[in-house]
């Protein structure tokens, strides 16, 4: 019962959510100067045409009764009309989505896997110069953001050692066989590895570039909690169990620990994504960060409205996960 | 046996604290300088262009025009010389940003978090519908609603930023109300805004010059990225988001277009926060 009644306020709330999300952007957008129906149209366009385009793409209405009719479109899965491509906005957004999916994901592993280490490595070498040193990077690490680390990994593998593809999603000369936009892991499936490495060389900085941050916040709330834990008594006693220093850790002290670092990369993970935008811009990446800015430069209202709200269910999905899985995962409250 | 060493390490953290602490203040104060005096010190005109002087390499590399130190970009602008009125814009930006955006974010959070009740409900609710917007794509839709202009970039971030502000002041606000001097300024007979403002801000005070501090850093990344996108202000002003821009599209014939401004960039945003976290180690005990 407490677990039901916890569920449906959550999910209540975020509808509340969502909906705010929804009203919001559908107003600031309108507020755009610049008509895109005249930008659609060539120079020569009488008014004429203009009024016309605009009936089309219900943009002569009142601005409440267009709210309602794209609201009333969204919960029949309809988001509308791109302006610039006048394809439907659901299946080029859904296009891009696995892109950037993928990207998260990549960087979210590397987070997890860069921040673990460091963190096993820091706690078992603790009070040394070791642990000094791990604490200096994740203290730079921490303090600049993904859109820096971008460029200067750009700067290092890309330019002064080229070993990584600097723009794109995949080398463009290849032939691609997939059926799905979630090449890398079609990839795998169809055990077409030269296309993996491909696929990996193209989206290994951008991943990184998202992972540094992120790592370093794993890095360093997973040491903290592993250096309280190893002085907990039935650490001590694997220890005079004679268990080495690597056993107890890995072993015994890292499960207990896991718990407060797996909630904040859940909330964290939110903000990967949100930086997903810039750093697929920058890279070049074909996602749907890179369709936002696009999209925006070019007026396209209901492309970027299908956009923003496509990532605004993704966040509170994710929070929404996060919490029941902490609800889930953590005894004290699974049984208060 | 034990007190000696861990006194030792602690003065040995306190004074690594001191140091970072005064080189990022070092850094900041000569960026201040350098952009207070850029139109004095600056050796070339930032927009001159001279097609000639084309991605001239920095002085110390073979090819070099003497008088251009750090290079030209491929309009033949003096790398240096934009770079110094660019700082001009990022500080600029830090300041007024920074300042605003606290101001509205923590004087919401405070009212949220002492007065409670509907006050609380709403502005709660209104921090979970911005946090589930994607940041940086609400402030390059801002800057396309607005128009690109100072103006524009410093209510975007405002406009962004403020929960940063209120929901860390909003928690602390609550912690303190429900301490007991709290509740005994209100027995001594002070009123709700006396309390508020004489009783609960001071306590907070602290925590909102870290989160300024770290916030100032935060505004000058945002700039950079919004001049990055080509939405920031109009393009011939020099901006080190715009440099960097440009440098991207000729990263591999001329890097020093990239370079500079990513160094200064890396280097004021780094400042910014050892700054903050400084300043967090000395004052501020709830948020150490």
């Amino acid at each position: 019962m407490p677990f039901l009644r916890i569920l449906l306020l959550r999910l209540l709330t975020t509808l509340v959510t969502l909906a705010g999300v929804a009203v919001i952007v559908f107003f600031v957008i309108r507020v755009v100067p610049g008509n895109p129906i005249a930008m659609m149209l060539p120079p020569g366009a009488t008014d004429e045409d203009i009024a016309r385009l605009s009936a089309l793409y219900g943009l002569d209405k009142p601005l409440i009764t267009q709210f309602g009719i794209w609201l009333s479109g969204v919960m029949q899965g309809d988001f509308g009309t791109s302006i610039t491509t006048r394809q439907p906005v659901l299946g080029l957004v859904l296009g891009r989505l696995p892109a950037t999916l993928e990207l998260a994901i990549m960087a979210l592993v590397m987070a997890v896997l860069i921040g673990g280490a460091a963190a096993l490595i820091g706690t078992r070498g603790r009070g040394t110069r070791t642990e000094g040193a791990i604490d200096v990077v994740n203290g730079m690490a921490l303090s600049v953001p993904d859109f820096l680390w971008g460029l200067v990994l750009m700067l290092v593998f890309g330019v002064l050692f080229p070993v990584f593809h600097i723009s794109g999603r995949v080398t463009p000369s290849l032939d691609l066989p997939f059926t799905t936009n979630f090449y890398l892991f079609e990839s795998l499936i169809r055990l077409r590895f030269d296309l993996w490495a491909d696929l990996v060389a193209h989206m290994f900085m951008p991943a990184l570039a998202l992972a540094i941050p992120l790592a370093a916040i794993i890095g360093q709330l997973l040491k903290q909690s592993l250096k309280e834990t190893m002085n907990l008594d039935y650490v001590t006693l694997a220890r005079t169990k004679g268990y080495g220093e690597t056993h107890v850790i890995m072993h015994e002290a890292l499960r207990n620990a896991v718990l407060p670092t797996l909630t904040l990369v859940g909330v964290q993970f939110t903000f990967l994504i949100g930086g997903t935008v810039i750093i697929e811009r920058l890279f070049s990446y074909e996602g749907l960060g890179n369709m936002a800015i696009d999209a925006v430069i070019n007026r396209d209202l209901p492309l970027i409205q299908g956009i923003v709200i496509l990532f605004a269910v993704i966040f509170t999905a994710v929070n929404l996960i996060v919490d029941l899985l902490y609800t889930v995962l953590n005894p004290r409250l699974r049984h208060a | 046996m034990l007190d000696a060493r861990v006194l030792d390490g602690r003065s040995m953290v306190r004074r690594r604290v001191g140091v970072r602490l005064w080189l990022s203040a070092l850094w900041l104060g000569v960026l201040c300088l350098g952009a207070l005096l850029a139109p004095w010190i600056a050796p070339h005109d930032p927009l001159a262009q001279d097609l000639f002087l084309g991605r001239m390499p920095p002085i110390w590399v073979a090819g070099a025009e003497p008088g251009y130190w750090l290079g030209t970009d491929s309009l033949g602008r003096d790398v240096l010389s934009r770079l110094l009125h660019g700082a001009r814009v990022a500080l600029l930006v830090a300041l007024a940003a920074g300042s605003i955006t606290c101001l509205i974010g923590a004087t919401l959070g405070l009212l949220a978090g002492f007065l409670r009740g509907w006050v609380d409900l709403v502005i709660s609710r209104l921090i979970d519908i911005w946090m589930a917007f994607p940041p940086i794509l609400f402030s390059i839709l801002l800057i396309a609603v607005l128009g690109p202009s100072l103006t524009s970039i410093i209510i975007a971030i405002v406009v962004i930023d403020w929960t940063r502000f209120a929901r860390v002041v909003r928690a602390e606000a609550m912690a303190q109300g429900a301490m007991d001097y709290v509740a005994s300024a209100r027995v001594a007979g002070r009123g709700r805004v006396g309390t508020m403002l004489r009783e609960i801000l001071p306590n907070v005070l602290p925590t909102i010059v870290v989160l300024l501090t770290l916030e100032m850093g935060i505004a000058v990344i945002v700039e950079a990225i919004l001049s990055f996108v080509n939405l920031s202000i109009s393009t011939d002003d020099p901006t080190w988001g715009g440099m960097i821009s440009e440098g991207r599209t000729s990263i591999h014939q001329a890097w020093w277009v990239l370079v500079f401004p990513l160094i200064a960039l890396f280097l004021t945003v780094l400042a910014f926060s050892q700054l903050g976290e400084g300043l967090k180690d000395r004052f501020d005990p709830v948020l150490r």
